[in-house]
């Protein structure tokens, strides 16, 4: 039993480490992804409105067909309304 | 001509000087000619650990200097037949000695010896190039923490970078108690996670503290559990398969090899 929760303190060492090498591997730091969030906002803004409170930009180790693990970059970004395109047409 | 193998781990404190005194010792005693190098300059360990601190007279910063010759700064130990220590300097630090000159010190005791193992100091700064400037093959030593694992998979990132692939991997001070109560990380999951092979798993054993009070490598005491797995790694440096079962758990043979492989129950 974990210290502080029901789960195995193994599987959260486990975890962190998981999360930890990402980040090491890539070589991209948190504050690196934030700017890369704060640019993606930058952008998208002029075509969308978007919930920035819930957005997530985020690394994840990905399994490709061909057997390598590889870093993957994600956003997840909840649009809140499309603006009017009509002039860009 | 020998080989030159680098020991290492990025975080401190985890058995570099440990593993670098046992290993090369057992090695010793299967008949090599050996040398072991504290390259750790300015914070030299490896001879306390091996009892050798008194027996110092020249170092390794004053064969690069040309203040004597290679073979005057080599302390040879007498228990053991063809083991040596190449100590480091106590006053100079790390920039004393530069990777080049590093490289022709072990190309030169490659002409006469078997292996020489090289202890890395911490970090990642210049004291690890002048370390690994030498080798062509490293091990790398961790404890089974998050810190350490991380650091390992930072060093190996760093001995790839430098033309040393795929380093060799020593667990050190593995609890087999706290394995089987899930609340130390496996040697399965560092081998997963890391992703280089295993060469080592050593024990968590209070003889290494008693020896090193002694200044006596614990790989000479039969009964040591600790002493076995270097045992056992100096075997598979030599190119021995040795299987890995039998690393020291006081409990069953079975249990022995759950608490290995991590799975439950």
């Amino acid at each position: 039993m974990g210290l502080f929760s029901g789960r195995k303190s193994r599987d959260v060492a486990k975890e962190r480490l998981k999360f930890m090498l990402i980040h090491d591997r890539a070589d991209i730091s948190p504050r690196f992804l934030q700017m890369i969030q704060a640019d993606l906002i930058k952008v998208i803004s002029d075509y969308m409105v978007i919930d920035t409170a819930r957005m997530e930009v985020d690394l994840k180790r990905v399994s490709h067909p061909d057997g390598h693990v590889r870093s993957q970059l994600t956003a997840s970004i909840p649009i809140l309304q499309v603006k009017n395109m009509g002039k860009n047409r | 001509m020998g080989e030159v193998i680098v020991v290492t781990s990025g975080k401190g404190g985890v058995g570099k000087t440990t593993t670098v005194a046992n290993v090369g010792t057992a090695l010793a005693m299967r008949g090599n000619k050996v040398v072991l190098m504290d390259a750790d300059i300015g914070l030299r360990n490896l001879d306390v650990v091996m009892g050798l601190e008194n027996r110092i007279v020249y170092d390794l910063v004053d064969v690069v200097e040309g203040v004597c010759r290679l073979k005057q700064a080599l302390i040879r130990d007498k228990r053991y037949e063809g083991l040596y220590l190449m100590p480091a300097a106590q006053t100079k630090d790390k920039n004393a000695v530069t990777p080049e000159q590093m490289q022709k010190l072990t190309n030169d005791l490659k002409e006469s010896f078997d292996y020489i193992l090289v202890d890395c100091p911490a970090g990642i700064e210049q004291g690890f190039r002048n370390a690994i400037a030498g080798a062509e093959k490293a091990v790398v030593v961790t404890v089974p923490e998050v810190s350490s694992i991380r650091d390992a998979d930072r060093i190996i990132g760093l001995l790839s970078a430098h033309g040393i692939a795929e380093p060799m991997l020593v667990v050190n001070r593995v609890r087999y108690d706290m394995v089987r109560r899930g609340d130390m990380i496996n040697i399965e999951d560092t081998t997963d996670i890391l992703g280089i092979d295993l060469t080592g798993v050593v024990p968590d054993d209070e003889k290494i503290v008693i020896s090193t009070n002694r200044g006596e490598p614990v790989v000479a005491d039969p009964k040591s559990p600790a002493g076995k797995a270097y045992r056992d790694i100096a075997a598979r440096l030599m190119g021995e398969t040795v299987p890995f079962s039998e690393a020291g758990d006081s409990a069953g043979f079975v249990s022995k090899l759950r608490a290995l492989f991590g799975k439950n129950g």
